[in-house]
């Protein structure tokens, strides 16, 4: 017996190689011999057969970003790989590592358009870090390698693997010790000297310093240390939607979230501050505004990984290209503590003034179930309990879960933040449960980013999926785009008025417990059962239809412009 | 406004697509791109000229790519730049005198003749290939073929000191203007 292997069995001991445990996929006529050796490697490898492809890819993407190691997936060539292209470009936009692995028709075939070709190289190459077209059984180590490595150091982000199904057909005998070849990939973690000392005097300097915490503190494990300089030094601290968990939202600094949905007091301070240090964000659009608007009399510090973000949409008067945990041990060694009590006090000074205002954090005159009731009841009970994740899809209820949940840990809050993917939440939790079997997993999601995913839950019921419980906030409406409508539109509501089926029927359809809540008194209750139960629920809450997320910065203007209660401040 | 973008590529299928579509996806024309082998095997260098004033960001985020080494923005440094273009002209022998005299001035080369055209090679600058267009084209301009401006940073004058070793030297040279901050 020799040691010649085909390319298959060589792709699935590469996958080993790089300790990945768990694969999410479907099987199809290009990728037909990597499945034909994946039972070989069954013990090492578990295979997730999702019900589509995105679920697939958006799995492996809650599996990354709740376990911190790359994600993998895997499809066939055609509508397989393109059905791939949501998931790798949500993990492009929020640096997610996932290694996608698809097939492709054979070598001789490629650019004849043959039955299920399509070119998934050249239609992803702007939302990939990197991709690799295998034709060459010889090269997949190498490219193994290289793709785990490149997915999962500096920025992370996602990297396909496109292989011919003659390249996974040939045999050949491995060479696993090949040199990386990837003389252009550098990422740089260490700040420099020089910036993190002007960064440190600036700070020490500033009488209205901020500190902007984004993803990048989650992603190098920078928690303890954003806390350690911000104790030492006395800064407020803000966190980003993607930077949920890196500060913990009960800590006497921490302000909340900024941007368009982010709390009045938080984005009056960022116009306030002499100083603001952003550290593993982006200055994404909803977070800054109009940009040119933004922090207009600070001096802005920028730590990021990739130096390409630095400038790119707001003017950086220090750059410091690095790891967010590393140079913020770094600042926090350098920075002179200073006391800032004054400039807090003003803060919440500000905050108790717009208390009054903020109808979100008070019940209306109404017997209705208001969402709030549901973030309210989960924030305590989740509190008590302790041990569970929540990820949020994309809309309204996610904007109130960032809002009126108070966020503790890294990892814990995950949503589909740059891309803002529909459809997310239901199978990255089913990703996430996998990677934290002892968890328990919540979805917060809208009736109508439910419906585009929700066949994963026969995926889950399949794998023995007992750890996830999907609260969906149903308001009958595409309720983020209905708001939209209602405010700057004339309350037109063009295409936003949404039916779905009984969603507790269908869990039990499904074989996972469904509960229906109406009123508020079950709120708490269901929450507690679902919590309780030995196995997934969905519990429907049948919520006020026209509740709206405030403050809201209409888009396009500057964030000292918000409106609270549909009027501008 | 034009600027000028000097990479080093790896030789990959699929690294020059990856680092043309960045300019695509922000809208700006490219004038012109130039791309044959560098100083070291398996490495390509590409000259780009876009349309466009405000190229840093692009600049940066070529650098990002994993297949990319290097990269200068060239546009406002003191630089070599040369450009060489084939014109087939229709040269009847009534004007075929003035159009010898032209490359004559020019310092253009007759490849070929043929009864009623030539095809004149010319090096120089991308400026000054624009002027001999100019000059030529009321002859008749039949054909033109230009590969596409190429650059190269002017090497350092300066006093060779003993701290400036021969390797920080050639990095003066190819990137003045470093992109990693």
């Amino acid at each position: 017996m020799s040691d010649r292997r085909t390319g298959a069995q060589i792709m699935c001991e590469a996958l080993i190689r790089e300790n990945v445990e768990v694969l999410f996929g479907i099987p199809g006529g290009a990728i037909m011999p990597f499945y034909h050796a994946l039972p070989e490697y069954a013990s090492q490898l578990r295979h997730v057969l999702c019900r589509h492809e995105q679920g697939a890819g958006h799995a492996a993407e809650g599996y990354a970003r709740v376990s911190g190691r790359v994600g993998a997936c895997v499809a066939t060539s055609g509508p397989g790989a393109t059905n791939l292209v949501t998931p790798i470009a949500d993990a492009w936009m929020d640096s997610t590592p996932l290694v996608a692995v698809t097939g492709q028709v054979g070598s001789a075939l490629l650019g004849t358009d043959a039955f299920q070709e399509t070119d998934i190289t050249g239609i992803t190459l702007p939302i990939t870090k990197h991709s690799y077209l295998v034709t060459d059984p010889n090269e997949l180590p190498r490219v193994f390698r290289e793709a785990f490595h490149i997915a999962s150091t500096g920025r992370k982000g996602p990297v396909l693997i496109d292989v011919t199904k003659d390249a996974q057909q040939a045999r050949t005998v491995p060479v696993w010790d090949v040199p990386m070849d990837l003389p252009g990939y550098r990422p740089t973690y260490e700040g420099n000297a020089r910036q993190v000392r002007e960064a440190a005097r600036l700070l020490a300097e500033a009488e209205h310093p901020l500190i902007m915490a984004g993803s990048g503190v989650i992603w190098s494990g920078g928690g303890e240390a954003l806390r350690a300089l911000a104790e030492r030094t006395g800064i407020p601290v803000i966190t980003t939607l993607q930077g949920k968990g890196a500060f913990p939202d009960d800590h006497p600094l921490a302000l909340g979230m900024p941007g368009m949905h982010g709390w009045v007091h938080v984005n009056r301070a960022i116009q306030a501050c002499d100083v603001l240090l952003n550290v593993g964000g982006r200055f994404d659009d909803r977070v800054t505004g109009k940009a040119s608007t933004f922090a207009p009399h600070a001096k802005i510090i920028h730590v990021d990984i990739d130096p390409s973000e630095i400038g790119k949409i707001v003017r950086v008067d220090v750059p410091i290209v690095g790891d967010a945990r590393r140079v913020l041990e770094a600042l926090t060694e350098a920075v002179e503590p200073r006391d800032r009590s004054s400039w807090l006090a003003e803060i919440r000074e500000m905050q108790e003034q717009h208390e009054h205002r903020q109808s979100y954090r008070k019940r209306p005159e109404s017997s209705a179930l208001m969402p709030h009731d549901v973030y309210e009841a989960f924030d305590r009970i989740a509190r008590e309990r302790g041990g569970y994740r929540v990820i949020t899809d994309v809309g309204q209820h996610q904007m109130w879960a960032a809002q009126l949940i108070e966020w503790r840990d890294p990892g814990t809050h995950i949503t589909s933040g740059g891309a803002g993917t529909m459809g997310f939440s239901v199978p990255a939790a089913l990703g996430a449960a996998i990677a934290c079997p002892d968890e328990t997993i919540w979805v917060i999601c809208g009736d109508g980013g439910f419906q585009m995913t929700n066949q994963e839950l026969a995926t889950m019921r399949q794998e023995g999926i007992r750890n996830v419980k999907i609260a969906i906030i149903d308001n009958g409406y595409l309720g983020m785009v209905r708001q939209w409508q209602e405010l700057f539109e004339q309350r037109r509501y063009s295409g936003t008025p949404l039916t779905g089926p009984d969603f507790a029927l269908l869990a039990e359809a499904y074989g996972h417990r469904g509960m229906r809540v109406t009123d508020p008194a079950e709120v708490a209750g269901a929450i507690t059962a679902a919590w309780d139960h030995d196995g997934c629920v969905v519990i429907d809450f049948q919520v006020e239809r026209e509740a709206n997320v405030f403050p809201i910065v209409p888009q396009g203007r500057s964030i000292g412009e918000m409106m609270t209660e549909g009027v501008a401040e | 406004m034009r600027s000028t973008i000097a990479a080093l590529i790896q030789d990959h299928p699929g690294a020059l697509n990856r680092a043309v579509s960045l300019f695509r996806r922000r809208g700006f024309n490219i004038h012109s791109i130039a791309v044959g082998p560098s100083e070291t095997p398996g490495i390509a260098r590409m000259t780009v000229v876009v349309d466009a004033e405000h190229v840093e960001q692009v600049a940066k985020q070529l650098y990002r790519l994993i297949d990319v080494i290097k990269v200068c923005d060239l546009t406002d440094e003191r630089t070599l730049q040369r450009e060489t273009a084939l014109l087939k002209v229709h040269a009847p022998s009534a004007s075929r005198a003035d159009i010898v005299a032209l490359c004559t001035i020019f310092h253009a080369r007759i490849l070929d003749a043929g009864s009623h055209s030539l095809v004149i090679e010319l090096t120089t600058t991308p400026a000054t290939l624009d002027r001999f267009t100019d000059l030529v084209r009321p002859f008749g301009l039949k054909e033109v073929a230009r590969t596409g401006q190429i650059a190269m940073v002017c090497p350092v004058h300066r006093e060779r000191t003993a701290t400036l070793t021969a390797a920080e030297e050639s990095e003066l040279d190819f990137e003045p203007n470093p992109l990693a901050v």
